[in-house]
């Protein structure tokens, strides 16, 4: 086991774990203004697919990525319809979210399968030209990869630091009390599903322009599920979502090193242990304290009239 | 006093009541197809002539019509998986996972069994698929009764580890010389009997008989009075004595048994192997379907063949005008948003 093997499968796992950070932090937004996305892996699979399909209709990448995130906003603007202005039950339309976005993304990307496009480019940090060719390769990321940490303190500041952000943890709190001081919590829960939607966006778009540089059909093969479980582990905060992110990428890590060394445990075994971990963290404060989600979490607004 | 004359009256009023809701369902299910027709025809295709294809295939011929009773044959099970829990107030979204399970565990029996005849061999089966179904839903069950965690979250993620504890047996242990992702094909003992030639199995009665079971219990056994009370006000229902934690237990451990059972029907009846990954959201469309039909047996019967027309009917779009057979979930989400989008006032009050 040389260095640069442990380096590659760091970086690969590093790879990994972005699209799920974004997803994290799309589905913590929508949750601190009350409203459970079920449907985001539907939602990733249709920005997967339709930034995939940008990219290889206009030849740029980055349309890709502005057109996922934006197919994310519309697919969250959805369920925010069906939730908000229908009063709707928030599982079961997110359940319906994720059907749809099966349907949607196959019929989005079925002109593109195979199709061959220009991955996100990979850029140098300007610190790391002088290490041999094949360490700084491994050093190589994309923007969405360099710019996912930044994101999540971006959040966090949004959420925790500005006005907006007050609103929207007001509404998921009680939106009875954000109405009562003067807040709609209708037009509020529209944004942050929209704002939610495109981190989600971004994160597909990472998944199938950046990560995968393809498309086939249930592509997100579970990642939308995933984070919604990451985010009770970060107890809805955007920095926790980091630490989320990189338990999971340390057990792809950790399943890349066991199989290069020799070692024989099936990755399907790996895989179940940070939703083991996730399970037994949620027992141990279920014993101690409350689990800090959002108040209102999944109740249905009903307005005041 | 109930004279003869009221008694009509109700009956109309009941009839009326009927055909409002079969026109609302019309209507509703117009403006769904209304809307997929319009994405079928910017995909370049006939939508008038899709739709006659779904209606001639599903309705067109007992081939057809079987193919929609196969497709529903789950969803009866997954629905009552769902429905069951929901009647104590338990949110049990974990059938995928409790599906999983009972098809691994189902799975198991067939490939360690396989030298029991038939009368033995499936019976066993299904307990086994019921016992996997119970206890992947007895951890949620647990935690939710000692107030530890709520039983939606535990399920969700539970969900997501049933498919790889089936990958990993698949993959590591079971898989057929030929294929890695599957087992051999099972032995004739371990497949469900089919009915009058076509591919519909015995599970669709199972499926029907226990949802008239359900129906029973529910309405005129003490144990369906406890779970209606329980459903009602859980803490007038703890200081009248009702062993509220036992239920709560008891009946999510059920609802598992019963997608259990949807998953050994699924690997013995429909598909003869068990695959990985073999389920893309029957237990989420179970979810589905017992939360539009309130959990209501009757409603999960009707609601699955209309999610069952549309499932089925998508097979032979795909074959006959080119669509991706995934594109048939548009039409079925469609349908679901414009249900969940509805007016107010029809909604009914149970929520899952």
């Amino acid at each position: 086991m040389t260095l640069l093997s442990i380096l590659g499968v760091l970086s690969s796992a590093v790879f990994s774990g972005t699209s799920l950070l974004y997803a994290t932090l799309g589905e913590i937004v929508d949750q601190r203004s009350g409203i459970v996305n079920l449907g985001l892996e539907g939602v990733l699979l249709v920005s997967a697919s339709a930034g995939f399909s940008a990219a290889a209709v206009t030849g740029s990448p980055y349309v890709g990525v502005l057109v996922a995130a934006l197919a994310g906003g519309l697919m969250n603007l959805i369920l925010g319809y069906l939730t908000i202005t229908r009063r709707a039950n928030q599982l079961a339309s997110g359940l319906a979210l994720m059907f749809f976005g099966f349907g949607v993304s196959a019929w989005i990307g079925r002109a593109h399968v195979g199709a061959r496009i220009e991955g996100l480019p990979r850029l140098t940090l300007p610190g790391l030209s002088p290490l041999p060719v094949l360490y700084r390769s491994l050093f190589q990321f994309d923007v969405l990869i360099y710019l996912a940490v930044p994101a999540a303190i971006f959040m966090w500041w949004l959420l925790f630091r500005t006005r907006w952000g007050l609103g929207v943890r007001a509404v998921g709190e009680s939106a009875d009390a954000a109405f009562a001081s003067g807040r709609n919590p209708h037009w509020i829960r529209y944004q942050a599903l929209f704002v939610g939607g495109l981190l989600a966006g971004l994160g597909a778009a990472h998944l199938s322009i950046a990560y995968a540089m393809n498309w086939t059909e249930y592509m997100t093969a579970g990642r939308g599920f995933i984070a919604v479980a990451l985010v009770i582990f970060s107890k809805w905060h955007p920095l926790r979502a980091i630490a989320g992110a990189l338990l999971f990428s340390a057990a792809v890590a950790f399943q890349l090193l066991l199989q290069s060394s020799g070692i024989q445990i099936s990755p399907f075994l790996l895989d179940t242990i940070p939703y083991l971990l996730t399970l037994g963290v949620l027992i141990a404060w279920g014993g101690t304290r409350r689990q800090s989600a959002p108040a209102s979490l999944g109740h249905v607004y009903q307005g005041s009239e | 006093m109930s004279t003869p004359p009221e008694r009509a009256d109700r009956l109309r009023s009941m009839g009326v009541r009927t055909v409002g809701a079969l026109l609302r369902f019309g209507s509703m299910a117009a403006i769904a197809f209304l809307l997929f027709g319009i994405i079928l025809l910017a995909s370049g295709h006939d939508p008038i002539l899709s739709y006659r294809d779904l209606f001639a295939s599903t309705f067109g011929s007992a081939r057809g019509f079987s193919e929609v009773l196969v497709a529903m044959t789950p969803m009866l099970l997954t629905a009552l998986a769902v429905a069951l829990p929901s009647r104590i107030g338990l949110i049990n979204v974990g059938v995928e996972g409790q599906l999983y399970i009972g098809a691994c565990f189902a799975t198991w029996g067939a490939l360690t069994l396989s030298h029991w005849p038939a009368w033995l061999l499936l019976p066993a089966m299904a307990l086994l698929g019921m016992i996997g179904g119970a206890l992947w839903a007895l951890v949620p069950g647990i935690l939710r009764a000692r107030g530890l965690v709520n039983e939606t979250i535990t399920t969700l993620l539970l969900n997501s580890v049933a498919p790889m504890i089936v990958s990993f047996f698949v993959f590591g242990y079971w898989h057929s010389p030929m294929d890695t992702n599957k087992t051999a094909n099972f032995v004739a003992a371990a497949r469900l009997p089919t009915l009058l030639g076509t591919r519909v199995d015995l599970s669709l009665v199972v499926g029907l008989l226990l949802l008239v079971l359900f129906w029973f219990v529910m309405k005129s056994t003490r144990w369906g009075l406890e779970m209606r009370a329980i459903g009602g006000n859980p803490q007038a229902a703890l200081r009248n004595g009702i062993p509220y934690r036992a239920y709560v237990v008891a009946v999510l451990c059920l609802g598992g048994a019963v997608a259990g059972l949807a998953g050994m029907s699924l690997v013995s009846g429909f598909y003869g192997v068990l695959l990985a990954n073999f389920s893309r959201g029957t237990g989420f469309m179970g979810f589905l379907i017992s939360w539009l039909a309130g959990g209501n047996p009757f409603g999960i019967v009707v609601t699955s063949f209309a999610v069952a027309m549309i499932t089925s009917g998508g097979n032979l779009l795909q074959l006959t005008r080119d669509v991706p057979y995934a594109v048939i979930n548009i039409l079925l989400a469609f349908t679901l948003f414009v249900v969940l989008a509805r007016p107010q006032f029809t909604l009914r009050k149970k929520t899952a």
